[in-house]
This record gives C-alpha cells, structure tokens and sequence, in this order.
C-alpha cells in the first residue's frame, strides 16, 4: 500500500490544498503507512451488513418555512477578506 | 477560602448567600489564570473585560434573587464554540483573527444561566489530536507534569479545571477529545449521547460523531451543565427531539443490581500494565459497591474500532474543511494569480500538517476505486460496532473500561507519528463510532500520573453513567487530588 508522489499530488489537486515537494515526501509516507495498518478492515466479513452513516436515523427534519430575523449584512460580511460594496469579492472564475 | 478550589455546586451556595460576589470569584480565576497559564497554556483567549462585566451582571440578578445555580459561575469554553464578538480560532492560523457575529446554542444557554465566560481553551487545530500537541499557536502542559501532554483535543479545557483557572469548561468530543484529557488531568469528562446537545455553532469536524459536552471537578457539577447544555434546539437538525431529565436525581450513591460489563477487548494489547491495573482495581470497588460485574464481557468488534474511526472521521472532516477557500472569512492569501492557486495557498499556509494529513486522508477514503475498500467498509464496521453495543446493553445496564492505554506521555513524543498518536484514542472512539454516551471519572494514578476510568451507556443512558460515575466518587478520594503547586 505505497502511494506514489503523483498520487499524493493527485490527492492534493483534488481538494486544492497547495502541497511543497516536501509536503508530498512526508504525507506519500505517513499515509501509506496508515493506510497499510487499515488493511485489517478487510478481515472483517461484511457480507449482508448495509453501512450506517449516521449514529441516529433521522429522516428529513422538517420544519415550517416562517420568515424570521436574519444577522445584519454588515455582520454577514465583517470577517470578508475583500468585499466589494455589500458583496464578497473573488477572482475571476472564468477567464 | 480559595475560591478557584470551589466546585460549581459550592460556589452557587455561597454565591446565592451572597458570601462573595461574582466579581470576587471571577477576579480570583483571571488573577490565578494570570499567574499560572504562561506555564500552562491553557487559553488561546482571556476575557477579562467581558468577563468582568458578565460577573456585574449576575451580581445584580443574585442581589434581585432571580439567579439560578449557575448564576455567577466562571466557566472556560473550547476554542471551536463560536462565541459572538469574541474571536473562535480552533487553534488554526486559519480562524486567527475570526470573530463569529453569533453565539453556539452552547454558549447562549450557558450565557442565559448568567454563567461568565473567563476566555476561550487551547486545542489540537480543528480538534484532530490527542495531545494538544497540533494547536497551530502553542502546546498546552499538563499540571501534574508540565514536561507531559495534557490529552487532546480538549486539553485546554481539561487543564483549566484542574489547575483552578475556572469553575468549569466546555469541550467537544469527536472520538475521545473530552474524556481522554479528563482522565489525562483528572478531572470528570461527559460525551453525551450523539444528538443531545446542539452542535450549532460548533465549527464542524466530523459531523456524525462531534458532541458537545462538560469537564469538571466533579459529577455533581457534570450533572448541573448538563441540564444548562442539554436538550432539542431547532437549528440543529440532528438533535433530539425528547425531554431532558434533571440531571441532578440521577446522583445517588446506591449501585446495588446495577449490572456491568468489562469488555475484555479494551484492554489491548500494548496497554500499560499500572493503568490496567488501576482500573481492575477501581472496577472492584463499583463490586464492592454492589454491581454486578461481569468481567468477561465482549465487543469483538473492538479491534476495528481504530481503522474505521480514522476512515470515516478524516472522511467528513475533508469534505467540511472544503468550506475555508478564503472568500468568506478566515485566512485569505493574497499573492495569487488565479482563483485556484489562492484556494491552494489559502489552504497550504492556513492548516497545519495534522489536518492536512487528514483531509488528504479522507480525500483518498472517499475517491473513485477506494471508496468500497475503505469509507464503505468502515460504515459496514460502524453497523457492527452499534449491533455490539445493541447487544452487550441487552445484558448490561453499562459498560466499564480504562478510558486511555497509557498514562499521559511526552510533549514530542508521538507528535510525528501520526499512528501512535491515533492509537491514544483507541478506548474512547468506538463510543462515538455508536453514537452513545461515555463518561470519564478520576480513578487512580500510575507512576504519580492521572488514571481515567470509562463508563459508557445505552444511548440516552447519561443518568446511569452519572449515578456510576457518583458513587465511584462518594467511595473514593480520587477526585479530590490536585497537581503540585505550580
């Protein structure tokens, strides 16, 4: 169970997380290793067994639509990097 | 008196018979916070003006006679509670310099209890740790030695209480992260059932398995927070719906009958002989108590606890991380030249190496090719986990075990062994994994260093593991012990 390098990076595109060379060295070892240790997951025998997601089986919570106070737009937008009047500013999603 | 020795039940007393003020008490913590915490480091945060200011307050509704029994109280709350105005790090440069506009439903009911808020607990960065260790700012020492970790992630918190910086603190609890440091500095440490308090306003990690819960100086102070902290709140959907008991009638001191399982699994392979021997001892005075102890138990699923726990929590924890892209708040960096290399840097230079570990580690559960081996297998192992627990409380009303291997260990010692660390926390996740209820007590010491003793309940089971965990402590003195002077 030995991740490769391009593997990691993979890993790291997939979430955009920025990775240094040394990063990927570092995580390629210490996840392989405990990857390999999870292994003994493959002895159990789960035939029949469905998965449990959650620990109490809740269905849809509803609840009714009523209107009621929301925080202030100057709350909203306090701890905003880079606004722009009352909006959040971002980069350029297509170029 | 020493007014930071006081538990939350003695100081209400004389608080409510106006012996001392608020003020009084909450200057006596922020004055002891003052001369321990450079060594202890316990709080990412100290509020001495609001806190301050809250103790006013409560003075004046205990002088109208309109306080309750936390009114006045100093109270410490885990760095990962939102808490409006004051900043909510996680112990991430990420959330540094965040300040939530909103309280955690939490810190409201405790706020609306009059309770005052000293300042905010150190923690493992977004609570992934067992040490600490992983805070991005500072390690926190453990008091009974300050060379050794206090436990993780709630160290902070379970250090503030046992070196006398607060009446009370707060934690959260993912797969062992209020019980392991309780029983690390011996104090008394709840994870409620799944569901029973609100997790609004807590910065989410694993959100199948985050609890809220108490560490104090006793159960009988557990028992009071619980009935602050407890009960359905609508802006969290997974909380339950049922009516909250007084916490307080469960504390009795008779356990004759009560039956209880001692599940020999949890006493692993590799576990240090002394705790495992503190803890059979302290399973034979519940026997002298009058419980019926059953001593070969069995959950044999046990030992696939660890693998599917650190599976599914680094799972939910990648796709809940996802959210901190450096748009809305917290760290942003700046020096990019396209929206996805800010992202990559935001997140490169904002977490720290625990919790990139994890979110890669989920990431690579969840992708196409690996999801059936890992993340589906280890949900198929959390349905035989719950069928475990399902069965053994057919035959026990609780079950008890150590609640760590080992006593607390080395600052450095595991931190760059992801592993080892992981294996810390092999007593307390399983509890998580099944969604019930597990309590940590004071119940010896090996090598002069603070054993914990676990009792864990059906779900919605708090009153029988509070009335365990109250009789264990009416027959012993353990809980009254305290760290050297510091």
């Amino acid at each position: 169970m030995k991740l490769s390098r391009e593997e990691v990076r993979h890993l790291a595109v997939l979430v955009r997380l920025g990775v240094s060379d040394e990063e990927v060295d570092r995580f390629g070892e210490q996840l392989s290793d405990i990857l390999e240790a999870f292994q003994v997951l493959q002895e159990v025998d789960t035939t029949d067994v469905p998965p449990t997601g959650h620990a109490i089986a809740l269905e849809g919570v509803m609840r009714d639509d009523e209107p009621g106070p929301s925080l202030p737009e100057e709350q909203v937008l306090a701890n905003a990097p880079n606004r722009e009047d009352d909006f959040f500013r971002v980069r350029p999603v297509l170029e | 008196m020493d007014l930071c020795s006081l538990t939350i039940h003695e100081a209400s007393q004389r608080l409510r018979s106006r012996e001392f003020s608020s003020v009084e008490i909450t200057s006596a913590f922020l004055e002891r916070i003052e001369k321990v915490d450079p060594r202890l480091r316990a709080l990412v945060t100290v509020c001495q003006d609001e806190a301050l200011e809250q103790a006013r307050e409560a003075d004046g509704r205990l002088a109208r006679g309109d306080g309750g029994v936390l009114t006045g109280i100093p109270v410490v709350i885990k760095d990962n509670m939102c808490t409006r105005g004051v900043r909510t790090t996680c112990s991430s440069r990420m959330l540094e310099n965040f300040i939530p506009p909103y309280d955690a439903t939490v810190v409201e009911r405790l706020r609306a209890e009059g309770m005052v808020m000293l300042g905010k607990s150190n923690m493992d960065e977004f609570a992934m740790g067992s040490s600490t260790e992983h805070s991005a700012f500072f390690p926190t020492h453990n008091p009974w030695d300050l060379d050794r970790v206090p436990g993780g992630s709630s160290g902070g918190s379970a250090v503030s209480v046992i070196a006398g910086e607060t009446a009370c603190a707060i934690g959260s609890d993912t797969g062992g992260s209020i019980r392991q440091p309780a029983g690390f500095c011996s104090v008394v440490g709840l994870k409620p059932t799944y569901g029973r308090v609100s997790r609004y306003g807590l910065v989410a990690f694993a959100s199948s398995l985050d609890q809220i819960g108490p560490l104090t100086k006793d159960v009988t102070d557990c028992a009071l927070l619980m009935n602050a902290i407890a009960g359905h709140d609508p802006r969290d959907s997974t909380s339950l719906d049922v009516p909250v008991p007084d916490y307080t009638e469960a504390l009795v001191s008779d356990i004759h009958g009560i039956r209880l399982g001692v599940p020999k699994e949890y006493f692993v392979e590799g576990m240090q002989k002394e705790v495992a021997d503190a803890i059979r001892a302290a399973i034979a005075v519940m026997e002298g108590l009058g419980a019926e102890v059953d001593w070969d138990a069995s959950l044999p699923t046990t030992r696939y606890g660890l693998a599917a726990y650190y599976i599914i929590a680094p799972s939910e924890a990648s796709a809940n991380l996802a959210r901190y892209d450096g748009v809305k708040y917290g760290f942003s960096a700046q020096d990019a030249d396209s929206i996805w290399e800010a992202m990559e840097k935001t997140k490169q230079n904002g977490f720290g190496p625990e919790v990139k570990r994890r979110i890669m580690l989920g990431t690579y559960a969840l992708s196409a090719g690996y999801y059936d081996a890992y993340y589906r297998k280890a949900q198929q192992v959390r349905t035989l986990t719950r069928r475990d627990f399902d069965q053994a409380f057919e035959k026990y009303d609780a079950l008890v075990t150590p609640t760590s291997p080992s006593v607390p260990f080395k600052i450095g010692e595991k931190v760059d062994d992801p592993l080892q660390m992981y294996l810390s926390d092999v007593c307390t996740l399983p509890i998580n994994i099944g969604g019930v209820p597990g309590i940590s007590v004071p119940a010896g010491f090996a090598d002069g260093l603070p054993v914990g003793m676990q009792f864990i309940g059906r779900s919605l089971g708090e009153e029988v593991l509070l009335r365990l965990a109250y009789a264990f402590e009416q027959a012993t003195d353990w809980h009254k012990m305290r760290p050297p002077a510091l």
